[in-house]
């Protein structure tokens, strides 16, 4: 049977910036991005021989206009014992997201027309400032992270990303706009601060893959 | 080269006005030609200012030179500007909405502590690792040793907003005393003792190399890893879980509880001074508030009274802006963490121990825009008072 769980422990809390990051990675793009705003609710149920499973309820916000919410019902399935498979995420969300059409082939057509690749640092820097050019490169990564978080999270961490360090343009024949980011991610249990590598697809009409990731060396005078 | 022209008749004022015509010559009239009795001053490229003044003299045209050289003229206005910036600097012009550095937030101590000297005085409690002094700003109407409020930013470095809402709040302590009845209700009764920099070296360290920092910067015996997490290091379950024991951690407890001199010097005032009421020590990012415990998951026995006024002061912070804050134990709402600050102080006796977790919830995080400096001082230091004014009321 399922337990109910206030909705600020620590255990739903982790569940619900998983989901939320997951979802976010399957809906997002550099026009927009969801993140999760608050949790209304939330189970947990116990299943002997496969894991732990949480039912949980949340209201997720639009990052570019946080007065627009959807709501959405994600289940999370931590697996017992093998600690290297991601947690199984399933989702509904309810209400409209915004096109943002318009938004995306502005972006795609600028980074296309470039003769350089584009490269960048340090967004946001110091001081949270993020250009207006940078912004889809961003929240690209902002999306993209998602994914790195879902396959990496374990109901003992909670990771965020803390700041694209290095992106790098990987210009293709085909269709498709490729990025090489260089994260840092912010895991809160360990309050850690992990260097992440990721290769980012993205094409308006096909959405946002992570097509390779890998954790990075910390160096010990950082 | 700018001239001053007079002209006597109309004659001389249409002249004037068929030179206006001339574009090539590029005048820039700064008082156009008219028939008025008013002088018409004119800016005259170098180049040009020959032919206009043969031009003026052939047709019996009084002038005089207003400007000898506009550049030079441009030139000191912009030397003056920047002067005058400096001087704006060291007066009264901080910018409380833009991030500083450890040396401007110290000048700003000082500067808080002359313009309102009759309440605020500043203290040196102690030396970080580095030797970089550890000042606590003390606002006081009087007495002797008044039941005080302990409050201190940025023991975790990284967390930029928090010293950025710290200095904030002092300003705003200061001049709110006299105006605001709450505030001058509380100064008359207590002591507010504030520490806008708990870890000036990490504050450095962001600063010239690493933003990401959030340690100490004390050298570890037999490893190439610097630094202890300053809120592990409190004797409250040091040692237990949710510390952890590698150096080369970013929540390294350290070698023994107290080690860190950060921590020692806040343990020894508290200690000497006798009669703090109220702990409250600020942090970013996630915007919590919290009571104890963190090294247990039992609850304190005064949780009751923690959590309504908890509870309170979130509702507090929420009616400015609309920010919410989540409500509990360290325990249940982040973690099991052994170690921590406020653990100590509860466990002491300082009955009102909260620790604050400020903006945002991970959209920025450490990186917190400036642009939400000022708001997110604004809303916590409703949260404080809140907290504080119960505190006034209800001596123990």
């Amino acid at each position: 049977a399922a337990m109910e769980l206030p909705p600020s422990h620590y255990s739903v809390t982790r569940a619900a910036a998983l989901a939320a990051g997951y979802v976010c990675h399957r809906l997002g793009g550099p026009g927009h991005g969801l993140a999760l705003r608050a949790v209304r609710h939330a189970r947990r149920q116990d299943i002997d021989g496969v894991g732990r499973k949480y039912y949980l309820e949340l209201v997720l916000e639009d990052i570019m206009d946080n007065d627009r919410t959807v709501n959405c019902t994600a289940e999370v399935l931590y697996h017992l014992g093998n600690k290297n498979i991601a947690p199984d995420v399933q989702f509904t969300i309810e209400g409209e997201l915004k096109n943002t059409d318009e938004a995306d082939n502005i972006f795609y057509n600028r980074v296309k027309s470039l003769e350089k690749e584009l490269v960048a640092e340090n967004i946001p820097d110091s001081h949270g400032n993020v250009s207006p050019e940078m912004q889809p490169i961003q929240l690209l990564a902002w999306v993209a992270s998602g994914y790195v978080i879902w396959q990496n999270s374990t109901e003992n961490t909670k990771f965020q990303l803390a700041q694209i360090k290095h992106v790098k343009q990987v210009k293709r024949s085909d269709e498709y706009l490729e990025f090489d980011y260089k994260i840092l991610l912010h895991e809160i249990v360990s309050q850690d601060i992990i260097p992440w590598q990721m290769t980012v697809l993205w094409h308006p009409q096909h959405g946002v893959q992570v097509t390779r990731d890998s954790r990075q060396p910390k160096h010990a005078s950082e | 080269q700018v001239l001053r022209i007079k002209t006597r008749n109309e004659e001389e004022a249409k002249k004037l006005q068929f030179l206006e015509s001339l574009e090539h010559l590029e005048l820039d009239f700064w008082i156009n030609p008219s028939t008025s009795a008013l002088p018409v001053d004119v800016r005259i490229p170098a180049n040009r200012v020959q032919a206009v003044k043969a031009f003026l003299e052939s047709h019996g045209i009084e002038y005089s030179i207003l400007i000898e050289d506009l550049q030079v003229v441009l030139d000191k206005e912009k030397q003056d500007m920047a002067n005058s910036e400096q001087r704006d600097r060291s007066s009264n012009t901080f910018n409380y909405g833009t991030y500083h550095s450890l040396d401007d937030i110290y000048a700003e101590l000082d500067r808080l502590a002359s313009e309102y000297s009759n309440i605020v005085k500043k203290l040196q409690i102690g030396e970080s690792y580095e030797k970089r002094p550890l000042y606590v700003l003390k606002f006081s109407t009087g007495g002797r040793n008044r039941p005080a409020i302990w409050i201190d930013a940025g023991i975790h470095s990284r967390e930029w907003v928090t010293q950025a809402s710290a200095i904030w709040i002092a300003k705003q302590i200061a001049s709110d005393y006299g105006k605001d009845p709450s505030t001058t209700a509380l100064l008359n009764k207590m002591d507010i003792f504030l520490l806008t920099v708990s870890n000036p070296d990490g504050y450095v360290f962001t600063h010239t190399t690493n933003r990401m920092w959030r340690k100490t910067r004390s050298k570890n015996r037999g490893s190439p890893c610097v630094g202890v997490d300053p809120n592990r290091n409190w004797d409250a379950g040091f040692g237990g879980p949710g510390a952890s024991s590698n150096p080369c951690s970013d929540s390294y407890r350290g070698p023994s509880a107290n080690s860190e001199v950060e921590v020692k010097s806040v343990v020894n005032f508290i200690k000497n001074h006798g009669n703090i009421r109220a702990f409250l020590t600020l942090h970013s990012y996630s915007q919590l508030l919290m009571y104890p415990y963190g090294y247990k998951c039992t609850e304190p026995a005064d949780y009751a009274e923690l959590d309504a006024l908890g509870k309170a002061a979130a509702s507090s912070i929420r009616s400015l802006y609309g920010t919410t804050f989540r409500v509990g134990s360290i325990c249940t709402t982040i973690y099991q963490a052994s170690g921590g600050s406020i653990d100590w102080s509860y466990d002491y006796g300082i009955k009102y121990s909260f620790a604050f977790e400020l903006r945002d919830t991970g959209r920025y995080g450490f990186l917190l825009p400036a642009n939400q400096i000022i708001p997110t001082a604004e809303e916590t230091w409703l949260g404080l008072k809140k907290i504080m004014e119960h505190v006034r009321d209800n001596p123990y």
